[in-house]
């Protein structure tokens, strides 16, 4: 079930992307481009999914567990550092450049063929380099812990993912 | 349908879905929670291939060059796993729970997005 749930939930984030036009590098560079003629229609594809994810939260918020694992798996850090702000930095120049954020580009790596399976290497290989250099300094990269709280009511300052 | 999906993992799985942790996690062969992440990504690409089956419209190709998409690739790998998020982890999840280190993130790379873009078409014209 657990399984089962979990790629429902990936099959159902494809169609969201898919139908919303997250896959179609040309239309979100066209949302990313303010001064041109600017394509407004991903701002309400990212404010309906952030809508819809708060309000379930706090609907379900009296859940002290998820139906098919033992605990909410969340981050420890509450840090706001280079680290972050470079990590986030990168990241959007890498988007600006191509129109590709990690969701949409694993999906379409299945449809369009090899320029988006250059990228994904390409971004497998960025993220195995950061991997190696944490794993060199010791850093532990996931500072993963399981949430003690049920679903915490919105909490300030935690990580995603 | 994000949110909901979003939602589903989280309440069903008890795991954000953010997508670059997920995959990052399965290619980089972190043990931790490895079946129901291999199911998302694989629930991902079926999807897809119905998807583009059904409505080939809705994959588009990227405009600019293999090589300037290989770079792109690279930031992407090395700052979401740098910065611990991308759209949907930072973006949709952390932001609906109100993390200031995500609406930080996210305002971030928006901005460099943003950025980037307009240098690239408008002052460069690059492809």
């Amino acid at each position: 079930m657990k399984i089962l749930t979990a790629f429902a939930a990936g099959a159902l984030f494809t169609g969201g992307l898919a139908i919303s036009g997250m896959t179609q590098p040309e239309k979100v560079l066209g949302f990313l481009d303010v001064s041109g003629s600017w394509d407004a229609s991903l701002m309400f594809v990212m404010v309906g999914a952030i809508g819809v994810h708060f309000t379930a939260r706090r609907l379900l918020s009296s859940m002290k567990k998820p139906v098919f694992a033992h605990a909410f798996h969340t981050f420890a850090s509450t840090k706001i550092d280079a680290r972050l702000i470079g990590g986030a930095a990168l990241f959007g120049l890498g988007w600006g450049l191509s129109g590709y954020c990690p969701g949409p580009v694993i999906a379409s790596s299945v449809v369009s063929g090899r320029p988006v399976l250059v990228f994904v290497a390409a971004m497998v290989l960025g993220m195995a380099a950061w991997e190696i250099i944490q794993r060199l300094r010791s850093v532990d990269t996931n500072e993963e812990i399981i949430a003690d709280v049920a679903v915490p009511a919105p909490r300030v300052g935690t990580d995603a993912s | 349908m994000i949110g909901l999906s979003a939602t589903m993992f989280w309440f069903l799985n008890g795991r954000v879905a953010g997508i670059s942790g997920v995959f990052g996690d399965l290619v980089l062969g972190r043990a931790e929670a490895r079946a129901p992440k291999g199911a998302f990504v694989v629930g991902m690409l079926v999807a897809a291939i119905l998807f583009g089956l059904a409505m080939p419209s809705a994959f588009g190709a990227s405009p600019r060059s293999i090589f300037t998409l290989g770079i792109a690739g690279v930031c992407v790998g090395v700052g979401t796993r740098m910065g611990n998020g991308c759209t949907s982890g930072h973006g949709v999840c952390g932001i609906s729970r109100f993390s200031l280190r995500s609406v930080i993130a996210t305002m971030t790379f928006m901005l460099v997005a943003g950025i980037t873009v307009f240098l690239v078409d408008h002052v460069w014209r690059i492809s």
